[in-house]
């Protein structure tokens, strides 16, 4: 993936600016102090904090249990948080429905496998590295947010609101990271 | 490591008496009345409805395309970071205010210095391979960005690679700057409602700050 990586920035990498694409179709601000009132509501009504990462934990350890349950069942991050469909489950296939009825309601369905910005930047045949890059990703955030303790919802909106200090330190490490490499992959 | 504090009583349980269909004379009621949700039934329904509206928000706010995260990272578009911060502000302030009027609880992660920053970069390298973070990952499929899929697949393998290291993790770095349940309010120990309000308005200054110095 390394050489393919370099070959393409021999090649094809094209300059891109993320600026030149469409935009929020509602203010942030608005979107930001909404998400803040849904989150009153959770901890009101379901004694939760937002947050999705979890949801994916809790997939792995239901496969793993049909898969290999006697090891699963040894493993000290199922024993600690056995797996089952539960709210935070329950709250990530709702985001996948309620983000399809505001790209449906505001005509934003994109329905492709390349993000156009992606495209301009590594080519129209670069579908399979997308995917590796993509699968990649997946794989480090959640290694990441485990061992973090939480995502960019969890930590970083639902922590940071407590005013917890692990939260503010695991959000600028997001973003540190996240920036780093992300300069590495399109400013270079 | 427990990334979710569970109040034993979560939901309601005045509702389980009336689970009771064996009784025969009763069952006629029973069948007249709409059944009672179960308290898990609850849990699960009130997920999925806070879901849809956090997933609608999301796309809104345009946190769901590649190019406003990836924009962000690359300090161009701080459409994500004006998203967070109004967020905290607003959530910071409210449930401080329910939790005085003691209606919420607090649910504070730990502070484990390591595994904060270790974890942290890792998840910022990954949240830039993918551009999708796990919630805004999940609207990106909702709005048809079908490579949020792989993200996907990927977050639930790397769950279980996490879970195959836990008990290393959980031996060998968590302990490293273990520092429990800290908050700002453990370092400032004088008014609650001053460092909250406080913390809210420095907050709101960056968001000054950032809507008359950012294009988007």
């Amino acid at each position: 993936m390394i050489l393919e990586t370099r070959f393409l920035s021999m090649t094809v990498l094209a300059d891109v600016n993320p600026l030149e694409y469409s935009g929020p179709a509602w203010s942030p601000y608005l979107v930001g102090a909404l998400i803040g009132v849904l989150s009153m509501l959770t901890f009101y009504f379901s004694n939760k904090p937002l947050g999705a990462s979890t949801a994916y934990a809790r997939a792995a350890g239901m496969l793993g249990n049909l898969a290999a349950p006697r090891h699963t069942q040894r493993l000290k991050y199922f024993q600690d948080n056995p797996p089952k469909v539960g709210w935070e489950v329950m709250l990530v296939l709702g985001v996948v429905l309620g983000a399809f009825l505001s790209a449906w309601s505001g005509n934003e369905w994109t329905g492709r496998l390349l993000p156009p910005m992606w495209q301009d930047r590594f080519g129209t045949e670069s579908g399979l590295l997308r995917v590796i890059v993509a699968f990649g990703g997946g794989i480090l955030m959640a290694f990441g947010a485990r061992m973090a303790g939480g995502c960019t919802s969890g930590h970083g909106i639902s922590g940071t609101l407590q005013l917890a200090v692990g939260s503010w330190i695991a959000a600028i490490c997001f973003f540190i990271g996240g920036i780093i490499t992300a300069m590495l992959m399109y400013a270079v | 490591m427990s990334t979710t504090t569970e109040k034993p009583n979560d939901t309601a349980a005045t509702d389980t008496a009336s689970h009771d269909t064996t009784a025969p004379h009763a069952k006629n009621d029973h069948d007249k009345q709409p059944k009672p949700l179960s308290a898990a039934g609850r849990s699960l329904a009130l997920g999925v409805l806070f879901g849809i509206v956090f997933g609608f928000l999301l796309q809104k706010g345009g946190v769901a395309k590649f190019h406003v995260l990836i924009g962000q990272l690359l300090l161009e578009d701080f459409t994500v970071v004006k998203v967070m911060l109004s967020a905290v502000v607003v959530g910071m302030l409210g449930i401080h205010t329910l939790h005085r009027a003691d209606m919420v609880e607090f649910h504070i992660k730990p502070t484990r210095l390591a595994s904060n920053v270790i974890g942290g970069l890792l998840f910022g390298c990954g949240f830039a391979l993918s551009a999708y973070c796990p919630g805004t990952g999940a609207a990106a499929l909702g709005q048809g960005n079908f490579d949020a899929i792989a993200m996907m697949v990927g977050m639930v393998a790397g769950s279980y690679i996490f879970a195959e290291a836990s008990s290393w993790i959980s031996r060998n770095l968590d302990p490293i700057g273990d520092k429990g349940k800290l908050t700002l309010f453990d370092l400032f120990p004088q008014s609650r409602t001053a460092v909250t309000v406080g913390s809210a308005s420095l907050l709101v200054i960056v968001l000054i700050v950032l809507e008359l110095t950012t294009i988007r």
